[in-house]
């Protein structure tokens, strides 16, 4: 259905306009109309065609047109032209009878500055935005097989860099807004799903949260960025806001069904290089010791190769929407079975959503009802065979019916020479997946109602009432079968887990509109409160036998369960003055109180200011032909982090110890109790934001976009840091201490290359620049203090955080890398620790977005192209492979390289050393989607649409590891993300 | 909904309600001892009690070893982790991160200690409501055991780190950060402060692994016995006074050796010979460092693990041909007991780091009972044979005579070259070593390397003797393969960067 809709610059709503229900069609009939302007002026040039056809017309100097031949039965007219806005007109066309359609007016090219834009509590005219706001509609999204929300707008908004987990169905993204402005505290937006504020807590057997919301429901996502747009939600709102809204009916809009079904294969698209059996024999028998040489075995196994498989996916919805009376409503089920290209990996959705959107008492009570439930099976597979099966030896086999290995199922695995399991050593990558059995269910239900009432006698006054909840559920249970040699030991596992977690949510708002001076002004002022409970439960951990390995520990109040809340009480406001659609005023105050910090601690106040100048406003533009919108935005504001991932972290409170850290004394066992690090003193961290914006638009809006210059300075950052000994009750805890800055540019542009009646092509790109550092870290000044080392990555004052911490690798003059040598940039004739210097950062310094809408007829085309340049990637899967001299009785296999480089025997300096730091720069074709709309073939007014889909069709890059998309910056085995095809099916009628 | 904000946790205690209740306040006690046997409060990991680091590295026992045993002539290991080399090698320096593992796990005890006596002073306890009598008196025993292990911490904090932070109950949390005490200073308090408690805590051998008086004496003869390297003065007397204090209570050797070093040796008569441990148990206390590091690192090549109660080595750990020499004639002619070193597949010498085939290994601790019976955790229990029941001997009775010699030959009174004689051949009988015809200063240090190795005490041992900068080879130090002479100041270990950065009252030890 979406691919089927026209293509039309400028962020339009998706259609939501269907062809009614038919009377009684025999043949054709001709249409004929009229379009005029604004000023009632005839409108030559405008192309109009026949939705779902190829029929279509030009209207003459009358602003006439006429178009024979239209089949009978209702039909969606398009009218299209250069500089105005595209309009929609429905017909009803009777046997042999001519139509005429209403007189129809189009508007100059007002309607992407006259739509209104999602904004924290409330929407607005775009042309009234004064803050940084990105919305991408359901035409722009991704798409393909897409599982997760986030995804959808992937590459798609300037300043926002999402990086999934990697390729496991439903995995996790990391999502970060303008370089994120905290360090230990969470970078992650807050995301608003139909005005409902969600909690950042993961949940166990979920991969992604997010995942449970089911992507085909998505009406539009928009991102909120800098301070103008986000303060109103402060202490949430350091890292950006994503509010998604959902699909639903419009008013007196007929009831139509539409039925989608996408069926995907998928594909490992690149494999780390590592020896063959033969290959890694050659090498060992060459170079090993008489040890390794023993251990050798005969075979050629590619365990990559054995543990992936093609992967098949079908995801289906299927959704009522129209309005029954006066009441508008869609209803919508999906269901997605995944696999996994890891074998036994998959993920089944059921979806389920409703929405209803009633508008009462004469239009002065509107009421918005959403209901939306899920449901995830999941089968996790072990992923740890991701990475084992790149470094386990490729000189065995798999199974192998010695009967040394029987009791592990028939598995190869290293043995000593007893015939135990050897210690500390990989397992056999297929033992792991096929004796393991991780599945779960997880369940989340969001909802809310929203209630908006015009009061009467006051002109302009309304009262807003959102009264929402956020349940979810997580249980699963982990079988490992006792012969599995992962667990051999403790006789396999039989264990579950479960969360809960409950989420509740009460705001109530009042707005007022009117003219103060003659101008518009608009004042809301509301509350909030938030409740976000967090339930684990404790279980015994048991034997595969179902006999208990390690009883459970119950809690200090003894119970086998235990729950943290968060809550969160606020005031907000927000001012806006717009004078004479020239000069515009926003101001933003919101008061947070969050129990997280103790009394005196917990309040914190957001403000925030924006001043716009839409200069086309102005005499002297606006007559410009080819300046079509031009606003200077300026923003200033604050704004809040405080989710550090503890809870009432500020109170003294004391841990009682576990069974199995009991402590002897004087004959007795006991469960001790320890009094934890705390510290009364933690606030919010704050973020100031500097935003300078430049909206603009060309040639009758056949070119817009934006520039953004921006800065955000974090202070009091609520950081993980080491605390002098002595001075609390742990080495480290969280502080108010340090400070960041970042720094940046974006680019958006959007240009309708050609705008025809059979041919439409739109392109858009965007572009971030991002200059991410830390200024300051510790209480002193120590020149001896690099920084926060966490294995080869730091955060030190004037580097962006996570840089490379790494030695300098010395090479001889071939340019080949010296085995264990590194430079000694001390110079004291000692290599150690401090001889590594921080080198690059992971983060790019330019990401790049460009997509393309093309249709032709009834043929279109989309595709997605991404890009990240300027990132380094630590590879850890080279510097981890390499010759071990250990003795333990295994062997790991090699990256080929070392065919080339004979490196071996790295010590820790060279594996920590520069020789693995790569440019992870990249493009990656995120997707190309064909469609064709076939209209209506099956049955009067319906619609039938194919797609052809396929993602991740390549990716450019120098890296040599398989995938330098990693967020974390070093590369320790990713699970691969697919190459999927996907063939999708639209029927609606 | 205002009253909504103020979160208190159920499952967490709230310390208000812990200091109220003996019960608890006694957990709160135990939980001190705890610290050197695990690293949190899930055993074996979860819930770490510091961060920065893994918790099976950076357990207190486990790191304590290493500096003592791998800084040293003794031990070596083969592992590549981080910086762990550096040890081995005695070329680390301020950065290295398992330094700063052993500094926080001693100054996070010495923190610990202080909030339990903060918390449990006579006032706090009657402002809580806790009058009675009985119940004041068994606190008051409490806080002297608490006083107890942080002199003990601080002990560590002077031998390896020399002049560091400072700070007692009478300071306060989350404030200003602790001033830099000199080591002299901190000896005296150290001395004050075990005199001190001596009378309130329990008499020796009251109680097994609980801290009393024997464990204070000991305590008293390693800081007498070390005074000259602490403070530039030498207190051999009182380290003579002290040790004569542990030979006159009832300790007794263990008839054999191995009995001190197996899984029942808290139910033996080996218990007779110690003086203070940290208890280990292969179900309720487990940790990755500690007792069940030095076993399984310990075992690799050819050892067959399960006769160690184990499930496996983890190709760690090797003997450096020093401490080998010491035992003449071994592998063949010598009836030493002591002499546990497994050779088959491993060569004497060590000249590659990395190599775990070289350097013979060390069996001396055995997860099994004297009976033969394996641990309660071995797999042959249903254990998954991690976790082992060997209790750690700190403070030994064969050690306190080794001392009592010492102090003696180094010119203590209160004994004569006799009685040092006759202790130390009590001591080699007891093994089926050959008593010596008399005894020099120099066949202390011999001495303690045969009877004490992998007990973690030859790093302290090598700088008082003087043996330790230079004067003794052995391989890797220096970062030479086959060892070299490294400069004085690493007698002391770097204060960790990250304390230096964190408190600006600290300064760097000389050389670093």
């Amino acid at each position: 259905i979406l691919a089927a809709s026209p293509a039309v610059a400028g962020p339009l709503k998706p259609s939501r306009h269907r062809p009614m229900t038919t009377i009684a069609p025999v043949a054709s009939g001709v249409v004929s109309g009229r379009v005029v302007d604004a000023k009632s002026a005839p409108l030559p040039g405008v192309t109009v065609i026949v939705e779902g056809t190829t029929l279509g017309a030009t209207t003459n100097e009358d602003g006439v047109f006429t178009i024979p031949n239209v089949p009978a039965g209702q039909h969606t007219l398009i009218y299209s032209s250069v500089g105005f806005a595209t309009a929609r007109v429905s017909v009803t066309v009777l046997d042999g009878k001519p139509v005429q359609a209403p007189l129809t007016t189009l508007g100059e090219n007002a309607q992407a500055l006259s739509e209104a834009v999602v904004v924290g509590y409330g929407t607005q005219r775009r042309q009234d935005v004064t803050g940084s706001i990105t919305t991408v509609d359901s035409k722009q999204f991704v798409k393909g097989q897409v599982t997760s929300p986030e995804q959808l707008v992937q590459g798609k908004v300037a300043g926002v860099q999402i990086t999934t987990a990697g390729g496991a169905p439903g995995a996790g993204s990391q999502i970060i807004i303008r370089g994120g402005s905290s360090l230990s505290a969470s970078n992650r937006p807050l995301f608003v799903i139909d005005g409902v504020p969600v909690t950042n807590d993961g949940l166990a057997g979920a991969g992604n949260p997010l995942s449970l919301i089911n992507p085909n429901d998505i009406e539009s996502v928009t991102v909120l960025k800098d301070a103008s747009a986000t303060a109103i939600y402060g202490v949430r709102a350091s890292n950006g806001v994503i509010i998604v809204t959902t699909k639903k009916g419009l008013a007196g809009e007929a009831v139509r069904v539409n039925v989608s079904t996408q069926h995907s294969v998928a594909t490992v698209a690149k494999y780390v290089p590592v020896l063959t059996g033969d290959q890694f024999r050659d090498l060992v028998l060459n170079y090993g010791n008489y040890q390794q040489q023993a251990l050798l075995g005969t075979e050629n196994t590619d365990w990559q190769r054995a543990i992936y498989r093609p992967a098949y996916t079908t995801d289906n919805t299927a959704s009522v929407l129209g309005a029954l009376g006066k009441v508008p409503f869609r209803a919508s089920v999906g269901y997605l079975d995944q696999q996994g290209l890891l074998k036994r990996n998959d993920l089944k959705r059921y979806t389920g959503n409703l929405s209803l959107t009633p508008v009462l008492l004469d239009g002065n009570l509107r009421i918005e009802l959403n209901l939306k439930g899920s449901w995830i099976d999941n089968n996790f597979s072990d992923q740890s065979a991701v990475g084992t099966a790149v470094g386990f030896d490729p000189s065995q086999p798999i199974t192998s019916d010695d009967p040394r290995y029987a009791p592990f199922g028939g598995y190869y695995e290293f043995l000593q020479g007893n015939g135990q399991l050897v210690n500390l050593s990989a397992r056999n990558p297929l033992s792991l997946i096929n004796q393991r059995r991780d599945r779960s269910t997880v369940k989340r239900s969001l909802g809310n109602v929203r209630l908006d009432y015009k009061l009467p006698f006051v002109p302009g006054l309304s009262a807003n009432l959102n009264v929402g909840y956020d349940v979810q559920r997580g249980r699963g249970t982990v079988f490992v079968a006792p012969s599995s040699a992962s667990q051999y030991n403790r006789q396999g596992i039989n264990n579950q887990y479960s969360q809960n977690l409950d989420n509740h949510l009460l705001e109530a708002y009042a707005k007022y509109e009117g003219r103060v001076l003659g101008q518009r002004l608009e004042l809301l002022a509301g509350y909030s409160f938030q409740k976000f409970g967090n339930t684990n439960y404790i279980f015994d951990d048991r034997r595969a036998d179902g006999s208990v390995y390690t009883p459970l520990t119950p809690t200090y109040d003894n119970q086998t369960q235990f729950t943290n809340n968060l809550v969160l009480l606020s005031y907000y406001s927000r001012l806006n003055y717009n004078v004479a659609d020239k000069y515009l005023f926003t101001g933003t105050f919101r008061i947070d109180q969050t129990s997280n910090f103790a009394p005196s601690r917990r309040t914190g106040y957001f403000p925030s200011g924006a001043f716009a100048w839409r200069l086309k406003g102005e005499d002297f533009l606006k007559e410009n032909a080819t300046v079509s919108e031009l606003k200077l935005r300026l923003g200033y504001g604050q704004t809040g982090q405080q989710d550090i991932g503890i809870n009432s972290g500020y109170l003294p409170i004391s841990t009682l110890s576990t069974n199995t850290a009991q402590q002897l004394v004087g004959g007795q066992y006991y469960r001790t109790l320890r009094p934890s690090f705390y510290n009364p003193e933690l606030t919010w961290e704050t973020t100031t934001t500097y935003n300078v914006g430049l909206d603009y638009g060309f040639f009758d809006g056949r070119l817009t976009g934006a520039v953004e210059v921006y800065q955000r300075d974090t202070k009091n950052l609520l950081f993980f840091s080491n605390v002098s000994a002595l001075s609390n009750l742990s080495n480290a805890g969280f502080l108010n201490i340090g400070s960041l800055t970042n720094r940046g540019v974006e680019l958006t542009a959007n240009l309708d290359v050609v705008r025809g009646k059979k041919l439409n092509v739109a392109v858009n790109a965007n572009a971030t620049f991002n200059r991410n550092r830390i200024t300051k870290l510790t209480l002193v000044d120590d020149a001896n203090y690099v920084g926060q080392i966490n294995g080869s990555q730091i955060n030190a004052v004037g580097a962006p955080a996570g840089s490379f911490y790494v030695y300098k690798q010395l090479y001889n003059a071939e340019g080949q890398p010296i085995q264990n040598a590194v430079a000694d940039l001390e110079a004291d004739g000692v290599l150690n620790g401090s001889d590594r210097y921080i080198s690059k950062s992971p983060r790019p310094t330019t990401i790049l977005g460009f997509g393309s809408t093309a249709n032709y007829g009834k043929l279109n085309l989309a595709f997605t192209l991404r890009a990240n340049l300027g990132g380094y990637i630590f590879n850890g899967v080279r510097s981890g492979a390499y010759f071990a001299p250990s003795t333990n009785g295994t062997l790991g296999n090699l990256s080929t390289e070392i065919l080339a480089s004979r490196l071996a025997n790295f010590n820790s300096l060279t594996a920590q050393s520069d020789y693995f730091l790569e440019n992870g720069s990249f493009a990656r074709l995120e997707n190309v989607t064909l469609g064709y709309q076939f209209g209506s073939v099956l049955g009067k007014n319906s619609t039938l649409n194919l797609t052809a889909a396929a993602q991740n069709l390549f990716l450019l890059t120098n890296y040599s590891g398989i995938d330098p998309e990693i967020s974390s910056g070093y590369d320790s085995n990713i699970y691969p993300r697919p190459r999927t095809f996907t063939l999708g099916l639209t029927y609606g009628f | 909904c205002t009253s909504q904000l103020d979160q208190v946790p159920s499952y967490t205690a709230n310390a208000e309600v812990v200091y109220r209740d003996p019960v608890q306040i006694q957990q709160s006690l135990v939980r001190l001892y705890a610290t050197l046997a695990v690293s949190g409060q899930s055993g074996p990991d979860g819930q770490p009690d510091i961060s920065g680091i893994g918790e099976d590295f950076s357990q207190y026992l486990r790191q304590y070893w290493s500096m003592q045993e791998l800084a040293s002539d003794e031990g070596i290991i083969a592992w590549n982790d981080g910086n762990l080399s550096d040890i081995s090698r005695n070329t680390w320096n301020a950065n290295n991160e398992f330094i700063r593992a052993i500094y926080d796990r001693i100054f996070y005890q010495i923190g610990l200690c202080n909030e339990f006596i903060r918390q449990t002073s006579d006032d706090k306890l009657a402002s809580r409501g806790i009058t009675d009598a009985n119940a004041a008196g068994t606190i008051r025993q409490y806080r002297a055991e608490a006083r107890f292990l942080r002199a003990l911490s601080y002990w560590h904090a002077l031998d390896m780190f020399g002049n560091v932070p400072f700070a007692d109950e009478s300071s306060s949390l989350g404030g200003t950060p602790p001033p830099q005490i000199t080591r002299a200073a901190l000896f005296t308090y150290l001395e004050d402060e075990l005199k001190a408690i001596e009378p309130t805590l329990v008499p020796a051998r009251t109680a097994y692994a609980r801290a009393d008086q024997g464990a204070c004496w000991a305590l008293l003869t390693k800081l007498y016995l070390n005074a000259e390297v602490y403070t530039g003065t030498a207190r051999n007397t009182d380290a003579v006074t002290y040790a004569n204090k542990v030979l006159g209570a009832s300790y007794v050797l263990a008839p054999e050796y191995r009995l001190l070093f197996l899984a029942d040796n808290d139910a033996t008569a080996a218990n007779r010979e110690v003086i203070f441990t940290v208890p280990f148990d292969g179900n309720r206390t487990r940790t990755f460092g500690g007792m069940p590091f030095i076993l399984h690192a310990s075992l690799g090549g050819s050892v067959p693990a399960a006769d160690y109660g184990v499930n496996g080595g983890w190709s760690g750990l090797r003997i450096k041909p020093n401490i080998v020499d010491l035992f003449q004639g071994f592998p063949g002619n010598t009836s030493d007991a002591r002499a546990t070193f497994y050779t088959t597949g491993q060569t004497r010498t060590i000249s590659d780091l990395f190599n775990f085939s070289q350097g013979y290994l060390v069996t001396k601790y055995k997860n099994v009972t004297s009976t033969g019976r394996p641990g309660s955790s071995a797999q042959a229990n249903g254990g998954d044979g991690n976790f082992v029941d060997i209790d750690y001997p700190l403070f030994r009775l064969a050690d306190v005579k080794l001392m009592y010699a010492e102090a003696l030959l180094r010119g203590g009174s209160g004994g004569t070259a006799g009685t040092a004689l006759e202790q130390v051949n009590e001591v080699r009988r007891r093994s089926g070593a050959t008593p010596l015809a008399g005894v020099q200063l120099s066949d202390i240090l011999d001495e303690r390397g045969r009877e004490l190795y992998w007990e973690a005490h030859r790093r302290t041992d090598l700088i008082r003797f003087g043996r330790f900068a230079t004067g003794n080879n052995w391989p890797q130090k220096g970062g030479l393969a086959t060892g070299r002479d490294i400069a004085a100041f690493r007698t002391l270990f770097p204060i960790p960067a990250t304390d230096l950065a964190a408190n600006p009252n600290l300064k760097q030890n000389p050389g670093y």
